[in-house]
């Protein structure tokens, strides 16, 4: 009977929505109040139903409930638990009612704490958020219901893929899940900030820990799913620069934009219309990634040829939200007052150039992606590859850096050239030192990466310099947040020009007992053995990697071919073997048997290849979200409400 | 003076867009190989059954004077399932369908049968996909549409729907 | 005055900047932009030398041979009309064999030959159902360098 109850579960959850939207448009319309009163609880009500109804999508799929459709499609009763779960997601109905959970959850969190903002705002945030939610849970409900029973329950069930068995995966769709949905809560005050025509601090402040949240959450995917490319493919690259990387990148940077302009409105009061445009845009730039290009709409009708009413749904559904929106911008945003004046030198101005740069390369990165749709549509098949981006995006990036450099060192409101000057010799220096080293030393080294490994060195040293002559202990957390966050990014930089300017790749045809040199390693090839897995079979060829300190390291690499199920043609997957030190990442790939002139194979394919800083990516990915999360620790108050709070205790005992 | 027309440029890209994501989802997207056989006669070929109790097909039998399709499956292959009420539906409606099993077991195909019901005069089995890629046909399931000379007339890759079925008997009643 | 002044400059900066970037993606675009061409637009002469394009096609039966250094394959690719030579080295996609399709980056040599940099197999999506395609990659096909 759970089905039942959970569908029971999102028809209330669905009607509690409704209620709020309701309730909440009948006091903007009357201001009466009696009904403002209904729309906090039902938003928390609503929250809590949303996802006591995926709780019960879990346990279906935990007992494997083969009467239940979507379980008996992808799900089998001897999968291991964890794939159990994660399959509760992995599939088109769950994530939509993940979406709609993490949806209702986030309304409800602003329901609950939010108490910084005018009572009238936040029932209009509420109600965008109710709106949000109904237009999903009407998807839902009437054409991707997750509940749907079978007329015969089969035997078990069909979800045994062996290749979408990765704990990485299982994993990383939620976490960017988190990170777009959250984005809809400032999608939510921007309009209820345009409704009650609050645009100012108060808006600003209250949306920040969400935008912040949020982007930590994409920024802790994007790196995730970089790094599982990067094992996973066996291709040796780090980001491919692809249509589904794109669509998380895009909000990234939406989110990136909003988090710096969004400071400016809550420091400043200025850049008000700006800040609201942007949250507009973050939260569309989610959904459009999620539902248009991830969805294979735009890459191949077919992965909604069964049912091409839900393509249309969606896109109605979107229109609605992002058009509407951005219609009340287009109307009520002229009427928002002129911001505080700022110079072009100063922390705002330096802030403008970041949003006008990071906008651009999102422009760029966008059109990279819609262009060979366009192009088709006027006869012509092309793709966009990494050299388009890298050529747009990569100096926009390295501009943005130097931007980066200044802005943290700049006062607000105006500020002196030549204090800023003063305050960058060491950075300045470092930038200098590295240049120099590399153009003397480092032998033949393509632009960007040269200006990479520079800006990198600059931004690294400067970054760390709003914390000089600073007393450590007593400087506030957002402020180690951004020092944090930005050090992450010239070290992800470092990586990134690093790898591409020096890294070593060989690829041979080797014979058991052959060594093979790339860069400073020896790697002999020792042979290979054939392995078995739980559902698999393997060739795993044996490395010996010596240094040229004569340290010794095995690498492992393999090439898998798992069993074609019900009759589907077997698959195979090359799994790279990775050997990480300081110096950076030793990476091999075993290729397929190489047959003499008898046919027997005595030689195997090997590409091997030396990456310098590789791992500095996903370290910089790491240290940017750390960042963001002492910003948001310190944005959101909690110390500061916990220090007030055992104040007050003490008070309290002494009175 | 700040100028209020620029407060409608957000709002004109995203119309842009959504007009390409509307372009897109009613034009039909033409990035599969089309069949090198269309109006060309069926490749010749001879399968055996593919389960006990139904016969087997041969290209010869296609050109018998009766229009007819010729349906790519497997008994693996979810889509077909979804598939099977429409080719009952044809079947009920008096159009002859013969099927190619791909890659399949005989009692898997049995099974197949039993649980989704049987539309086809005869299926072949093309245990190796010779046929499927002689045909161009790049996945399960596929139909032709097959005139009474043995000629293929159109190629439907995919599932076909509820609302096509009328238009397929319409198709082949035309050819005859 | 001075305020009105500031926002001009910021206006001017906003306007160049967005030119500038408009430039420099036109121009990025048709120098990067690959093209999609099968066999018969090449035998047509659609593809310059050395110009960036992608290939499609099936990998003609009987026509793939391996070279004695083990890494480098040829191969001609056809879409039915006409066939075009290829030669990649390195490794290629498991699902990559005769008979079946594939799609190439590469460039056409001086002497007609397509060199490619990058082999995909084609395999094919429908075999699986949509909900599948859903987590990333998993809708890409089978890469190698």
């Amino acid at each position: 009977m759970i089905a039942e109850l959970g569908l029971a579960l999102l028809w209330i959850a669905a009607a509690l929505a409704c209620l709020s939207l309701v309730a909440a448009i009948v006091y903007l319309r009357s201001g009466k109040g009696e009904l403002a009163a209904l729309v906090r609880p039902a938003s928390v009500a609503q929250g809590a139903l949303t996802a006591a109804a995926f709780g019960v999508l879990i346990a279906l799929f935990v007992r494997s409930d083969m009467s239940v459709e979507l379980v008996a499609r992808n799900s089998h009763s001897l999968k291991p638990m964890l794939f159990k779960v994660a399959g509760a997601w992995g599939n088109h109905e769950g994530s939509m009612l993940l979406w709609l959970t993490i949806l209702g959850l986030s309304g409800a969190l602003v329901a609950l704490f939010e108490k910084r903002l005018r009572e009238d705002t936040l029932i209009a945030t509420l109600a965008a958020q109710a709106a949000l939610s109904l237009g999903f849970f009407a998807f839902l409900l009437f054409s991707s219901n997750p509940f749907k029973r079978l007329p015969i329950a089969p035997p078990d069930g069909q979800g045994l893929n062996p290749l979408l068995q990765d704990p990485g995966l299982a994993f990383h769709p939620p976490t960017l899940y988190i990170g777009y949905v959250g984005l809809s809560v400032a999608f939510s005050f921007a309009v209820g900030a345009l409704v009650t025509r609050e645009i100012g601090p108060a808006f600003a402040r209250a949306m920040r820990p969400w935008v912040l949240g949020s982007w930590i959450f994409l920024t802790l995917g994007i790196t995730a799913g970089s790094y599982w490319a990067y094992y996973e493919l066996g291709w040796g690259g780090w980001w491919f620069w692809d249509p589904v990387e794109n669509v998380s990148l895009i909000p990234w940077l939406a989110g990136a934009a909003l988090l710096h302009s969004v400071s400016v409105t809550a420091t400043r009061n200025a850049l008000r219309a700006w800040t609201v445009m942007l949250a507009v845009i973050a939260f569309s730039m989610s959904m459009v990634g999620t539902f248009i290009v991830r969805s294979g709409l735009l890459t191949s009708v077919h992965s909604f040829a069964v049912d091409p009413e839900r393509g249309t749904f969606l896109l109605v559904l979107m229109a609605l939200y992002i058009g509407g929106a951005l219609t009340l911008f287009a109307f009520r945003a002229g009427a928002v007052a002129e911001g505080k004046k700022f110079a072009l030198l100063s922390r705002e101005g330096s802030l403008v150039i970041n949003n006008l740069l990071l906008t651009t390369i999102l422009a760029l990165v966008l059109l990279g992606t819609l262009y060979p749709i366009v192009a088709e549509a006027m006869g012509e098949k092309i793709s966009i590859g990494p050299p388009y981006y890298n050529r747009v995006a990569g100096p926009l990036a390295l501009i943005l850096c130097l931007v980066m450099v200044a802005g943290p060192l700049l006062n607000w409101r105006r500020d002196d050239g030549r204090k800023l000057w003063s305050r960058l010799p060491a950075a300045v220096l470092a930038g200098a030192a590295v240049l120099f080293g590399l153009v003397l030393f480092g032998g033949h080294v393509g632009v960007l990466p040269l200006l990479g490994m520079t800006v990198a060195a600059v931004v690294g040293v400067a970054s760390l310099a709003p914390l000089w002559g600073r007393n450590l202990r007593r400087t506030p957390l957002p402020t180690w947040g951004m020092v944090i966050a930005h050090f992450g990014v010239a070290v992800a930089l470092a990586g990134m020009a690093a790898e591409s300017a020096f890294i070593k790749e060989r690829l041979v045809a080797a014979a058991p007992g052959e060594t093979v040199k790339v860069g400073d390693f020896a790697v002999k090839f020792v042979g290979v053995q054939p392995v078995a897995g739980p559902n698999y079979t393997a060739i795993e060829g044996t490395l010996v990697a010596t240094t040229s300190s004569g340290d010794s390291f095995t690498m492992r690499p393999a090439a898998r071919t798992f069993p074609g199920l019900m009759g589907t043609p077997p698959t195979e997957t090359n799994e790279a073997a990775l050997l990480t030190r300081p110096g950076g990442q030793l990476y091999a790939v075993l290729g397929q048997p190489v047959t003499d002139a008898d046919g027997r194979a005595d030689r195997y394919q090997l590409r091997l290849w030396w990456k310098p800083l590789v791992w500095w990516i996903w370290l910089g990915g790491g240290l940017i979200a750390v960042g963001g999360t002492l910003a948001l620790l310190g944005r959101a108050q909690l110390l500061a409400l916990w220090r007030a709070r055992r104040a007050r205790r003490k008070q309290e005992r002494f009175a | 003076m700040r100028s209020r027309w620029v407060l409608f440029v957000p709002l004109a890209i995203m119309g842009l867009l959504f007009g390409a994501f509307v372009y897109r989802l009613v034009t039909p997207n033409d990035t599969l190989i089309r069949s090198q056989w269309i109006d060309k006669p069926m490749p010749l070929f001879d399968l055996p059954p593919a389960t006990a109790g139904i016969e087997g097909l041969k290209s010869s039998q296609l050109a018998d004077g009766r229009p007819r399709l010729v349906n790519v499956f497997a008994s693996w292959c979810i889509p077909c399932r979804a598939e099977a009420p429409q080719l009952e539906a044809l079947k009920a409606a008096g159009v002859p369908i013969d099927g190619i099993a791909i890659r399949d077991r005989p009692e898997d195909v049995a099974a197949f049968l039993r649980e989704n019901g049987n539309p086809f005069d005869r299926i072949g089995a093309d245990m190796q996909s010779s046929v499927q890629i002689a045909l161009g046909s790049s996945g399960v399931p596929e139909t032709f549409l097959i005139d009474g000379k043995g000629i293929i007339r159109e190629q439907i890759q995919g599932v076909i729907l509820a609302e096509n079925v009328p238009e397929i008997v319409a198709r082949l009643e035309a050819m005859k | 005055m001075k305020a009105k002044h500031q926002r001009l400059i910021l206006a001017l900066v906003a306007l160049v900047g967005v030119a500038g970037a408009g430039v420099l993606a036109a121009s990025a675009l048709r120098d990067e932009a690959a093209y999609f061409r099968t066999p018969t637009e090449v035998a047509a002469g659609a593809a310059a030398t050395g110009e960036a394009m992608r290939l499609g096609g099936m990998v003609a039966s009987g026509s793939l041979q391996r070279q004695p250094d083990g890494l480098t394959i040829r191969f001609v690719a056809t879409d039915g009309e006409a066939s075009v030579p290829v030669e990649y080295k390195g490794i290629v996609p498991d699902l990559f064999a005769e008979d079946s399709g594939m799609i190439a980056d590469g460039r056409m040599r001086a002497d007609g030959v397509f060199v490619a940099d990058r082999i995909l197999a084609k395999h094919d999506e429908r075999y699986v159902p949509p909900q599948m395609s859903h987590p990333p990659k998993t809708g890409k096909a089978t890469p190698a360098a």
